[in-house]
């Protein structure tokens, strides 16, 4: 593990080195390099199978963190790649021709946070959410439950009375303070 | 030669199959008519209320109905994990005459069996139409009554009563196969008193229904009404 660390910081720019574990590691790399480390990683160092990609809104940054976790499971060693974007773009270079089911990740996440992936494959077409026509739901300025009680006809809940009040006024109704 | 630049049509089926083909057929009964087997035929005719005049004879019918309850095989959400057992043979729901259905132009009742996302709606909606009348909804959980523990969901429904009419809600999260029987046996009772008449129901509020229907799914790309 720390030697493929230490030959990936040679290569590219790795800001921040986190240990999880000992077979696990997160790597902070800049956007424009992302792409081209996972797929020396993969190519060259063996980490063939890719476990997910995911995103963090860090809404006072004005960033969002992606995460690629990759594993190899000869050596049986995992690592993840992150990486921040600018919130406002939000367009991030695809890696789909590497994997095909990263290509799935990727629409989620158009669909979920915006985050935009040109040229992956149907990123574009409506993946959970059919016809959503407000910002992302999972963007943290979304406001979930004024939306659902705007859209979803909610139920009323009970009402509720405070003891002290209510048998004061039932019992004594004449008495007033 | 101007024949064949002209017919536009021909040069759009070039590679259609021969039993594709937009074609008129003789039906047996003697009648002509067109089909179009790339197109999907709907009846979108507005549901009717089913009206019987003979009340004794409903009252039997009703009996008969609420012996014989066939479950349309449909689960959305974790209530889904709850029919299975219910079947097998330690609670077993064919003693009460309830049996499991592949498809809804077979089955009398529909268990929404927990949270509704509005994706599932959609199908719910498709399903519940497709039923022949009359027709029986068992509402499952508290995600049906008023949104559960996803009552500020932005995807999931909060009460079900504004999609389609319910009969039975059985409360709890999650409900036992034990209150699930409960329910059953309590939409039983609803039949043979001659109150289940959800189907009636939604023919007379149809309007309503479809336009709260249509407000939370927003690519409605289906007819308005399909059996």
């Amino acid at each position: 593990m720390k030697s493929i660390i230490n030959d990936i910081k040679t290569r590219f720019e790795i800001s921040d080195i986190v240990k999880q574990r000992d077979n696990f590691n997160f790597l902070t790399c800049k956007k424009e390099q992302t792409v081209s480390l996972i797929t020396h990683l993969k190519n060259i160092e063996g980490f063939s199978h890719f476990v997910l990609l995911t995103a963090v809104d860090w809404i006072e940054e004005g960033k969002f963190q992606l995460t690629y976790i990759l594993n190899n499971p000869d050596k049986k060693i995992d690592i993840g790649i992150r990486t921040f974007i600018e919130r406002e773009t939000a367009t991030m270079d695809s890696a789909h021709h590497l994997w095909e089911h990263v290509a799935t990740y990727q629409r989620e996440l158009k669909e979920m946070f915006g985050i935009d992936f040109p040229g992956s494959p149907r990123v574009d077409e409506s993946f959970i959410l059919e016809g959503w026509d407000d910002i992302p739901p999972y963007r943290r300025d979304f406001d979930t439950k004024k939306y659902s009680e705007e859209t979803f006809f909610p139920r009323e809940g009970r009402t509720t009375n405070d003891p002290t009040e209510y048998m004061k006024k039932k019992l004594y109704p004449d008495e007033e303070k | 030669m101007s024949d064949i630049n002209n017919n536009t049509n021909n040069k759009e089926d070039k590679f259609l199959a021969e039993e594709n083909k937009k074609r008129t057929v003789i039906g047996p009964d003697g009648i002509e008519f067109e089909i179009d087997p790339l197109k999907d035929y709907f009846c979108d005719q507005k549901p009717e209320v089913r009206d019987p005049k003979n009340k004794v004879v409903e009252k039997f019918i009703n009996w008969a109905r609420a012996e014989s309850l066939w479950v349309l095989g449909f689960g959305t959400g974790c209530g889904s994990i709850e029919i299975p057992p219910l079947l097998t043979p330690r609670f077993d729901a064919a003693r009460f005459g309830v049996q499991m259905r592949a498809t809804p132009r077979q089955s009398s009742v529909i268990i929404i069996s927990g949270y509704l996302a509005v994706k599932t709606l959609k199908r719910v909606i498709r399903s519940y139409e497709q039923m022949q009348s009359p027709k029986y909804v068992l509402a499952l959980g508290s995600c049906t009554i008023n949104g559960g523990m996803y009552y500020d969901s932005y995807n999931t429904i909060n009460r079900l009563d504004y999609y389609m009419p319910v009969d039975v809600y059985v409360a709890g999260c999650m409900p036992r196969p034990e209150a699930l029987l409960a329910g059953f046996n309590k939409l039983k009772e609803r039949i043979k008193a001659g109150r289940a008449e959800g189907a009636n129901e939604y023919a007379e509020k149809f309007d309503w229904y479809k336009a709260n229907q249509k407000k939370i799914i927003k690519d409605w790309n289906m007819p308005d009404y399909n059996w």
